[in-house]
């Protein structure tokens, strides 16, 4: 294996562009134990970088990564010092990815848990389908966030763009900004105790000093669980 | 699935490395777009009497020396080609409302891929770097370039049908993404006289952008109309005389990042074509917003 050991810190580093992205993906999957800190330099973009991880070890990506970053993750903590290319942590199962720049669409799509954080924007779609994850967002995320989102949170500390949380189940929405437009059967509901406690404690997770007073809930108003035979049908 | 590859040059010493800078680039972007691959590049403008015409033979082999003498002897004016297997750039002084009906007639094989006065296009069937090797893009010199590499999802794999796409002069543009009105957008420009090449879905958008600019749209109003007449996934970059210009889909459907520098403005579908530009750790990175249109100036 090509990666480099450093004896004072036990960091295990490779670089990209003298290890294949295989070669890393085999590594994070078959060579580490618990507790093992893993450095990547020079990702370059590539994509489905350290996806389907299992142990507990911390990975530091230096630079861009593409597609699918950190997907299917479990235990692991990523941490991508850079932007993230489409479906960062997507089906997410536990554990934390935490994207130091912006993330593009479909960040944290249907992830069942662990906690994703983007220090900038999303672009859409981000927590499309969420499943139980929770995602918090620095910045603002683009149109058809949570679209369908069943279960999990997402803290969103900037804007929200059109159509936030269309079609939405279980998760729960809090946004401190902005937004342009909610989906269909999304609505804004008064902030419980509950809701503040839980965005106190993902934004102190990921590392933000918000007011939690300062977020709206966004919840599903449970119109399109059933279907009404009432109601007008356009299409 | 298809790549796109946008670089305009902001710092003039680096004009004679565009190609240099792009090919990496369009490489880049090969898996996404392994059937085909094209660039348009454009120069300093030549003289305003002047049409350089790029054209394409395909398999047919052109005696190109040929074809000059004989355009000169029954047109008249002057006219040189530089030539690359089967790819030449005619330049002549004279109008393509005579040029381009000739060559149809005299040489129906060759393809007039690109006319203008700054415009050079090269496309092609084969894998990104093969279709770079072939025609040189190396060594390519100019202002800014569009380029492309295509994987078809919608109709054949011909060099006609390659990306970027051109209409009228100095106009081209290449796209990622599928439009699922082009049929009727060519049935509204039809009759007004325009021609299409192909059965293509984005040469409907391009011939679509460049008729609104010849009933007298700027290209951010020919833009703004297209946003409101194509229905479809798109990213699009397109090419002037003096700009690049990039517009997205109300659904982001596409992807698209560019990156800024003092130097140039780089644009490609994901970042793994723009890590290896010179500087690129210093620059200024982002997405593109949907339906924003994006243009960028040569100074």
């Amino acid at each position: 294996m090509d990666g480099v050991m450093n004896p004072t810190t036990n960091i295990i580093s490779f670089d990209l562009t003298t290890t294949s992205l295989r070669d890393v993906n085999h590594y994070l999957h078959h060579q580490v134990s618990p507790g093992n800190h893993i450095d990547i330099h020079h990702p370059n973009g590539a994509h489905n970088l350290a996806v389907g991880l299992q142990e507990a070890i911390a990975v530091d990506i230096h630079g861009h990564t593409g597609y699918y970053a950190a997907g299917m993750n479990q235990l692991a903590s990523v941490t991508i010092h850079g932007n993230a290319g489409a479906g960062v942590a997507e089906n997410m199962m536990s554990g934390r990815v935490h994207v130091k720049g912006f993330a593009s669409v479909s960040a944290g799509a249907s992830a069942q848990g662990g906690l994703l954080v983007i220090d900038g924007d999303a672009g859409l779609r981000c927590g499309i389908s969420l499943k139980g994850g929770d995602i918090v967002v620095g910045g603002s995320v683009g149109s058809f966030s949570a679209f369908m989102a069943q279960a999990g949170h997402m803290v969103i500390c900037g804007d929200a763009g059109d159509a936030l949380g269309d079609s939405l189940y279980e998760a729960v929405l809090y946004v401190r900004g902005n937004i342009k437009s909610l989906g269909a059967d999304a609505q804004i509901e008064p902030m419980t105790e509950d809701d503040q406690a839980i965005v106190a404690n993902l934004l102190e997770q990921a590392g933000f000093s918000h007011n939690p007073n300062d977020f709206q809930r966004v919840a599903s108003a449970r119109q399109l669980y059933h279907w009404n035979a009432d109601a007008k049908q356009d299409y | 699935m298809c790549g796109i590859v946008g670089l305009l040059i902001k710092n003039p010493a680096l004009r004679d490395s565009l190609g240099a800078l792009t090919v990496p680039m369009l490489i880049g972007m090969a898996e996404r777009g392994p059937d085909s691959a094209g660039l348009a590049v454009f120069t300093q403008p030549i003289a305003e009497s002047d049409r350089k015409y790029s054209l394409y033979s395909g398999t047919t082999v052109v005696d190109w020396g040929q074809l000059i003498q004989a355009l000169h002897q029954q047109l008249g004016g002057t006219a040189q080609i530089h030539t690359q297997g089967n790819h030449g750039i005619l330049t002549a002084n004279l109008s393509p409302a005579v040029v381009k009906p000739w060559i149809h007639e005299h040489y129906p094989a060759v393809h007039i891929l690109s006319t203008g006065r700054t415009i050079d296009l090269y496309k092609d069937e084969g894998q990104p770097a093969a279709v770079a090797e072939r025609y040189g893009f190396s060594q390519l010199k100019g202002t800014h370039v569009v380029a492309h590499t295509r994987m078809a999802t919608e109709s054949a794999v011909t060099p006609a049908h390659a990306h970027p796409f051109t209409a009228g002069e100095d106009f081209c543009l290449v796209h990622n993404g599928s439009l699922s009105n082009p049929h009727s957008i060519r049935r509204m420009l039809e009759p007004r006289g325009i021609h299409f090449d192909t059965d293509n879905d984005t040469e409907a958008a391009c011939r679509y952008l460049e008729w609104r600019m010849q009933e007298g749209d700027d290209l951010k109003s020919a833009l703004q109309k297209g946003f409101e007449e194509l229905d479809g996934f798109f990213t699009f970059l397109m090419g002037t005389q003096d700009t690049l210009a990039l517009v997205r889909d109300a659904f982001a459907c596409k992807p698209a990042i560019v990156a800024e520098t003092d130097d140039y403005v780089a644009i490609a579908s994901e970042f793994r074509s723009l890590a290896h530009l010179p500087d690129i750790d210093h620059a200024t990175l982002y997405e593109p917003a949907p339906e924003e249109m994006y243009v960028w100036t040569v100074s």
